[in-house]
């Protein structure tokens, strides 16, 4: 098996509208679909294929994990995107709906199932519209007894946290639960569930067609093939990218056409990412969510890190003791430090608090936070310093370029 | 061979504060009255001091996990 070589992989012919099922037939050739499932599954396995949702689990123990359950396996194409940043799975859904039901097809077929269930947030209607349509060009898929549907869930941070996803689309409150059980072993509706980020299906598409030794021509040997990446903030050219996995910073950077201003640092990963200098040599993609975004020198880094961790407190699903009282605790802290100054050792009790909450909530949300938070206490030392003496400075004043979900979206 | 390790269920616990008091070796409590557990394997002379910090707690939230080694 081969495929086309370089990049772009999946986003091959992507324009401005969705793909019709014969036109994604024609650029990736059809999935014929008939491989034995213990086959696809070691294909898949030789590819290296991790989830690309931030977690990285390996696909392939994931598959079998459910597989192995028996029972009737549900697939989940979890598209909550509720990365503030993050764009590249809403485009995968709106423009290319085919590529990512034949990666749903291709789980179903290595674990079992013929319930496919595509989660989106409510608000991304263009997105469940498109998938609804290339699921309606498609009714052999009925013929065949599958159940393919889209199911829109309330937004929110931790919507996309495959534990508080399984819990939402069984109509309780998308809050996480303490794993094991995973969802692999019991999942929506008491079924072991194959629940993993749309990117992910999508290259599972690929592979179901192309292959292992396709699948790694791209990348590392540890993390091998091509991921996508939202590059946001100042640069010319926001928007997805398909690099390599592995591959540093400086590329993705140009392929959005360079830094629009002089840059302060890059937030790598999202909101439980890790801040680095702009000169950052090391593997960007691959890492964590596929997100980077661009601080400019002409924001306050300490302003937009306490506003960004008072909405990740805000995030808390309220249940773990650390989560609720340390993201508190931590924002409050930088609150002040912003405004007033460090009269009180906040800089300190904010670096103890980062680790204090580490490892010790239901799921990795405070983990992350403490991440985003304790990698700005380093690349913003000098900032910090600075607020830590003076308070308020000139740049604080300034609209804040790290994005947020608008009231009117979180109301809705 | 089984070993004993702790485990907290944080979405359960509410920080009642008792098995700090009773596995001090094991358990602290964080800034906020929370527990941070080490868990690592118990040594066999906690075991019985661990079972009763875990049957002390009033919301069912520390527990011990024997695995087979």
């Amino acid at each position: 098996m081969s495929g086309p070589a370089g990049l772009p992989r999946l986003l091959l012919g992507i324009g401005r509208r969705a793909l019709t099922l014969e036109e994604n037939a024609a650029l990736h050739g059809e999935l014929h679909g008939r491989d034995r499932p213990e086959r696809l599954a070691a294909e898949v396995g030789r590819s290296g294929l991790g989830g690309c949702g931030g977690a990285g689990f390996p696909t392939e123990a994931k598959l079998r994990s459910v597989a192995r359950a028996g029972g009737r396996p549900v697939v989940v194409v979890n598209g909550c995107e509720s990365e503030p940043a993050s764009r590249k799975d809403r485009l995968l859904l709106e423009r290319l709906p085919h590529l990512v039901l034949d990666g749903a097809l291709t789980a179903a077929r290595i674990v079992g199932s013929r319930t496919i269930i595509v989660a989106v947030e409510e608000q991304a209607s263009r997105a469940a519209d498109a998938v609804a349509l290339a699921v309606a060009e498609r009714p052999e898929l009925a013929r065949r007894g599958f159940v393919a549907r889209v199911v829109g869930v309330a937004g929110g941070y931790l919507s996309g946290q495959d534990t508080a996803l399984v819990a939402a689309l069984g109509g309780a409150p998308a809050r996480p639960s303490l794993t094991p059980p995973y969802p692999s072993e019991r999942g929506v509706g008491r079924r072991p569930t194959f629940v993993s980020n749309v990117e992910t299906h999508a290259h599972l598409a690929l592979i179901a067609r192309h292959g292992s030794g396709w699948f790694r021509e791209l990348g590392s040997a540890e993390g091998p093939g091509s991921r996508l990446v939202t590059v946001a903030g100042a640069v010319a050219q926001p928007g997805v990218v398909e690099g390599e996995n592995g591959s540093p910073l400086a590329p993705l950077l140009a392929a959005t056409g360079g830094a629009g201003e002089p840059l302060r640092a890059l937030l790598v990963g999202g909101y439980g990412g890790t801040w680095v200098q702009p000169e950052y040599p090391g593997p960007a993609i691959g890492r964590g969510v596929g997100i980077v975004q661009a601080l400019p020198m002409s924001a306050c880094p300490v302003a937009e890190v306490a506003r960004v961790t008072a909405w990740l407190a805000g995030e808390s699903a309220g249940q773990c003791g650390p989560c609720v009282h340390g993201l508190g605790s931590i924002a409050d802290a930088l609150a002040e430090l912003t405004a007033a100054g460090d009269v009180s050792g906040a800089y300190r009790r904010v670096q103890r608090w980062c680790e204090m909450i580490t490892g010790r909530g239901a799921c990795a949300h405070p983990d992350g936070a403490a991440r985003f938070v304790s990698s700005a206490l380093c690349v913003f030392a000098e900032e910090f310093d600075d607020h830590a003496r003076h308070g308020r400075c000139e740049a604080c004043l300034r609209r804040p370029v790290l994005p947020l979900p608008s009231k009117e979206l979180l109301a809705a | 061979m089984t070993r004993t390790r702790l485990l907290l269920d944080p979405t359960a616990c509410t920080a009642h504060g008792l098995c700090a008091e009773l596995l001090p070796e094991r358990i602290v409590l964080d800034d906020w009255g929370y527990p941070i557990i080490d868990g690592g394997p118990l040594p066999g002379e906690l075991e019985a001091a661990a079972r009763r910090a875990a049957k002390s707690c009033p919301t069912l939230a520390l527990r011990l996990a024997r695995e087979r080694r």
